[in-house]
């Protein structure tokens, strides 16, 4: 190669020499520098900062006042922090269900007829489509008087369910919105699990007598693992970062009982009442522990497997 | 294959089913396609109580007045604005972490690797707070670089991840070759193992542009004003605006869906490559 002649002049050999000895040690510092200087300012730190600003009583601006663990005390007799979780857990378990609607929607179209192709870009869109517009089709969709929904139920049962005016049935109509990405996301990911599952295995099996369910279960199911694992990783993490249609769909409401600690959070930390940045804080911990406990069980295991081999 | 192929099947069932993929599919894009719908339906088909039936005229005006009314055409300018150094910066410098954690041996690397993975998954509500402070004191906040900064900052954790597992997967004795030839690092790098990346540049090109196209979050925490919002945040206040206009919200919608549904499509096996990588053995 060419620089092996270019190299030698005079003047740059020392450095170069230096160079040449040490850029084994030197080049993955200088390769990581730029990434990891950037994510340590605006991923890591704030991360502690958080935790640190959820001890004091800050609009934002002023002067922070320190406060120790009011903030979380104040948490424990909050009336709308106790509706935020309970609604991040519906949302956990209902998400879940991503799981086996992607699989089975992924199983139905496993198929080669003509076309194929397209109908299965067709029915991924619902996931390329951003949460806003999501959320606005669904809004739409809901829409007391004329909705589809709205119409659909009012010819069953002769009376239409304002769903997004409902206490009782907000939360699920926006977690019905967000399914509808997800599921798309799920069956994406079994689709191509199941175009990778082993056909000797399959074939040994349907020797063996196994069909339907049981070979799903038994043969099928275990090769898509992996599949499975980026499933739930990415669910629970998209359950719990649940934001942008509760933002859109109800801004919290009817009387912010379809609130999540996500939009909680927002709403105490930049309100139209002022900014409580620290109280703010607080809520974004405690979602950030819940997570966590998620985030060790992935990390873990990714964890164990890179250091098998 | 699982399930039985279905040219298995009988000739009934195999009608059956041809039938019932698109109607299932019809189905699944309900929502898609009444809101496509009502976005060309003239304002008088909505008064009348029109709303399903077919519209009296293609009403493609609509279109043209979303334009006319509204900043929709900025909203999209500045989503370009920050999305496109976005999708630049973070795959740039994804493409360095990626490499250096995948080709050397290090003490912290695993550390280090894992930082990116963990930081990547952690609820955004936890950064809000002090990234809109820096963001403040920096004097970018309510720039379309101050959003893209804290973007490419983010991405970045999911990009490091990807590269690093794409570069790992290539054959390492290339690299030691070129090292005994005499071949310097970076151009190992440069050279050797960048061209070799070019489906992995493509996939978290196409990811990464559909991911900040539609972030919604950011663009409210580090934007206001109708000269730097995004179209996510700026169709969320036009929603505000148009209350019961339902022919201009659902236009604004499809128009903001329009360009990552393009990339998309134009860019399908790698969009879908990048999104399931590990899905399979791996």
């Amino acid at each position: 190669m060419s620089i092996t002649r270019t190299a030698p002049l005079p003047p740059t050999t020392v450095r170069t020499s230096f160079w040449r000895k040490n850029q084994r040690r030197l080049a993955p510092r200088l390769f990581l520098a730029p990434g990891v200087i950037l994510f340590a300012i605006y991923v890591i730190w704030p991360i502690f900062d958080s935790l640190r600003l959820s001890l004091y009583d800050w609009d934002g601006l002023g002067e922070k006042t320190w406060l120790g663990f009011d903030n979380y005390v104040e948490l424990f007799d909050d009336e709308a922090f106790y509706t935020s979780l309970k609604n991040n857990v519906i949302w956990l378990v209902l998400y879940l269900l991503a799981i086996p609607a992607g699989l089975a929607i992924a199983i139905f179209l496993n198929q080669t007829i003509p076309g194929m192709r397209l109908y299965k870009s067709l029915f991924f869109f619902p996931f390329v489509i951003s949460q806003v517009v999501v959320g606005l089709m669904f809004s739409w969709f809901y829409a007391p008087g004329f909705g589809l929904f709205y119409g659909l139920i009012e010819a069953i049962t002769g009376t239409g369910i304002a769903v997004l005016a409902d206490e009782r049935y907000v939360t699920y109509g926006i977690i019905a919105a967000g399914l509808w990405p997800q599921i798309a996301y799920v069956m994406i990911l079994y689709l191509t699990g199941l175009n990778n599952v082993s056909p000797d295995q399959i074939e040994a099996a349907r020797l063996d007598g196994a069909k339907g369910f049981r070979m799903l279960w038994h043969v099928i199911l275990p090769q898509l693992a992996p599949a499975t694992f980026i499933a739930v990783v990415v669910t629970v993490i998209g359950a719990l970062r649940s934001f942008d249609l509760v933002s859109i769909m109800t801004d919290g409401g009817p009387y912010g009982t379809s609130r999540v600690l996500s939009f909680y959070m927002y709403e105490q930390a930049l309100s139209e009442y002022g900014y409580r940045m620290g109280y703010g804080a607080a809520i974004a911990v405690i979602l950030f522990a819940i997570m966590m406990v998620f985030i060790s069980g992935f990390i873990w295991k990714m964890w164990r497997e890179e250091t098998e081999h | 294959m699982f399930p039985k192929p279905i040219e298995r099947s009988s000739p009934a069932a195999q009608l059956l089913y041809k039938a019932a993929v698109p109607v299932a599919l019809f189905l699944w894009l309900l929502p898609l396609i009444g809101v496509a719908m009502t976005s060309v339906r003239p304002a008088s088909d909505l008064a009348q109580g029109n709303y399903f039936g077919i519209p009296s005229y293609l009403a493609f005006g609509n279109y043209v007045e979303i334009f006319t009314q509204s900043n929709i055409g900025w909203y999209m300018v500045n989503s370009f604005k920050v999305t496109i150094p976005t999708v630049i910066g973070a795959v740039a410098i994804s493409c360095m972490t990626g490499f250096a954690l995948a080709v050397y041996r290090f003490k912290s690397n695993l550390l280090l690797f894992f930082m990116f993975v963990a930081g990547n998954f952690v609820p955004f509500q936890i950064l809000m707070v002090p990234v809109r402070d820096l963001t403040l004191q920096l004097g970018v906040y309510n720039t379309w670089y101050g959003l893209a900064m804290f973007h490419i900052a983010f991405q970045t954790g999911f990009c490091t991840l990807f590269m690093r597992n794409f570069i790992r997967a290539l054959p390492y004795e290339l690299i030691e070759a070129a090292r005994v030839e005499g071949v310097s690092e970076w151009r190992i790098f440069a050279y050797i193992v960048v061209p070799l990346m070019r489906p992995a540049i493509a996939a978290l090109a196409v990811l990464v542009f559909t991911f900040i196209w539609n972030d919604f979050f950011w663009a409210t925490v580090l934007t206001t004003s109708a000269e730097t919002q995004p179209v996510t945040a700026g169709l969320s206040s036009l929603n505000g605006q148009w209350i019961a206009q339902w022919h201009l919200v659902s236009a604004g919608s499809i128009l903001a869906a329009v360009p990552p549904v393009l990339m998309f499509f134009l860019m399908q096996r790698h969009f879908i490559a990048g999104l399931t990588l590990g899905a399979t053995k791996g």
